[in-house]
């Protein structure tokens, strides 16, 4: 799914880092939010809502380059307005992603 | 109870809500729709892009037919209109030729417009009444359980068509552009953002725009047809688009095995229905005077 997610310039850029919010009772665990974010930062867990779905979790890796980068695709996908990400004041070096598809979502 | 996920996982102070909240009736939250639903996606893209264009909330209609999509006027926090089955589009010109300074939009399912409503939708792109008309195109009536739509592609599994479907579907983007609309696309609720920027290039038109939202129906559409989950319609919906800007809308019927094409289509000028009323008015007023 995240293949055409996964176009990354080459050049060094300034990327803004995020931090993700979750209202957890609205989850319905349809992953969407896991299988498009482009970073791969997200991962079901075990956790359950009072409904028993499972509610993603964040799992940075600095080394994988699996760190949100506020591109808010999880935020505007998710069909339940449970998550959503807020931008950090400092920003990191990174490679940007914002590859061709990527901001077509 | 909201929570902020971090490894640290400290909870969030209670006044931290999703940007959606402001727009939302937040106390009849969670809402109905299915896991996975293109519905939702599709209305907050609708709200992020009246929110670039700068539209005031206090001018904003939202009106809707029956169906799943047709609960969303109940869960926004604008002045909303759940109205009869396939009827969205007739109270929407009421509302527009009353109070012409209202932002009017209808936002609706496949069945709802094309179906029952299927004379109101021409009638009004022929008319060119001053609307936005938005329609998750689920390809089935999703709320009554899985029936076939006029928007079913051929070969597809519903209830009603357990051996596949044999009736062509509408395409809808030619029908509004053969009927006068001066506005049409087609995105679907995983292009988020260029659906977003589609919305907000309609609103800052006149005249009667469409754009039709693929939009995922995984329990009483996907589930039938080998799409079972959100992702695989995800993936057909990512896949198989080819977005092209202008593109001839009598090329973009959806066939299964095919590329779907996306793009804002048509963009043109015409007459206004309010505007043509307002002319005929003055018409009518100055023959009466000269009667006198
Ligand atoms: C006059 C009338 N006829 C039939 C129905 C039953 N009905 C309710 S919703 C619906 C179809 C909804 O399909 P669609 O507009 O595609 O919306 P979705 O639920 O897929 O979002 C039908 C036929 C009705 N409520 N009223
Ligand atoms: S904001 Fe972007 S990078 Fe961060 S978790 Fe969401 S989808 Fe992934
Ligand atoms: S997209 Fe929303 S509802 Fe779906 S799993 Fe993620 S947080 Fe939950
Ligand atoms: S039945 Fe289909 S259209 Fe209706 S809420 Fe469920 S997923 Fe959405």
């Amino acid at each position: 799914m995240n293949a055409s997610g996964k176009t990354l310039l080459t050049q060094r850029v300034k990327v803004s880092r995020g931090e993700i919010h979750i209202i957890e009772e609205r989850c319905k665990q349809c992953r969407l939010c896991i299988e498009l974010c482009p970073r791969e930062v997200l991962q079901e867990s075990e956790k359950v809502n009072e409904k028993g779905y499972h509610l993603p979790e964040v799992v940075e890796e600095p080394e994988k380059e699996k760190i949100c980068v506020s591109c808010g695709i999880c935020e505007v996908a998710c069909p339940e307005y449970a998550i959503w990400v807020r931008e950090k004041k400092e920003m990191h070096q990174g490679r940007g992603i914002y590859g061709k598809n990527s901001s077509n979502r | 109870m909201s929570h902020k996920m971090t490894r640290g996982k400290k909870p969030l102070l209670p006044q931290e809500l999703h940007p959606m909240d402001q727009w939302l009736r937040s106390e009849r939250m969670p809402h109905i729709w299915c896991a996975g639903c293109g519905i939702g996606p599709t209305l907050y893209a609708w709200v992020r892009a009246l929110d670039t264009v700068g539209i005031d909330k206090d001018k904003v209609v939202y009106v809707s037919g029956i169906g799943c999509c047709g609960r969303g006027s109940g869960y926004l926090d604008v002045d909303g209109f759940h109205t009869t089955h396939g009827r969205a589009i007739p109270f929407a010109t009421g509302i527009k030729l009353v109070k012409p300074d209202l932002c009017v939009n209808v936002i609706s399912g496949d069945g709802d417009i094309f179906s029952i409503g299927g004379n109101h939708f021409i009638h009004a792109c022929r008319r060119n009444v001053d609307l936005l008309v938005i329609c998750t195109n689920n390809f089935i009536y999703g709320m009554t359980g899985g029936q076939l739509a006029a928007t079913t592609p051929i070969g597809d599994y519903s209830t009603t068509t357990p051996y596949g479907n044999i009736e062509p579907p509408f395409n809808t983007p030619y029908l509004a552009d053969a009927s006068g609309a001066v506005y049409v696309a087609r995105w679907t609720s995983i292009h988020v953002r260029l659906l977003e920027k589609s919305i907000a290039e309609a609103l800052r038109m006149k005249g009667f725009r469409y754009i039709e939202v693929l939009s995922p129906c995984p329990v009483n559409y996907g589930r039938r047809n080998r799409l079972r989950e959100v992702d695989d319609i995800a993936k057909w919906f990512w896949q198989s688009s080819v977005i092209r800007h202008g593109a001839d809308t009598r090329e973009v019927q959806i066939e299964k095995g095919k590329p779907i094409i996306l793009g804002n289509f048509v963009k043109r000028e015409k007459l206004s229905y309010y505007g043509e009323l307002k002319k005929l008015e003055e018409k009518v007023k100055r023959a009466a005077e000269a009667k006198k």
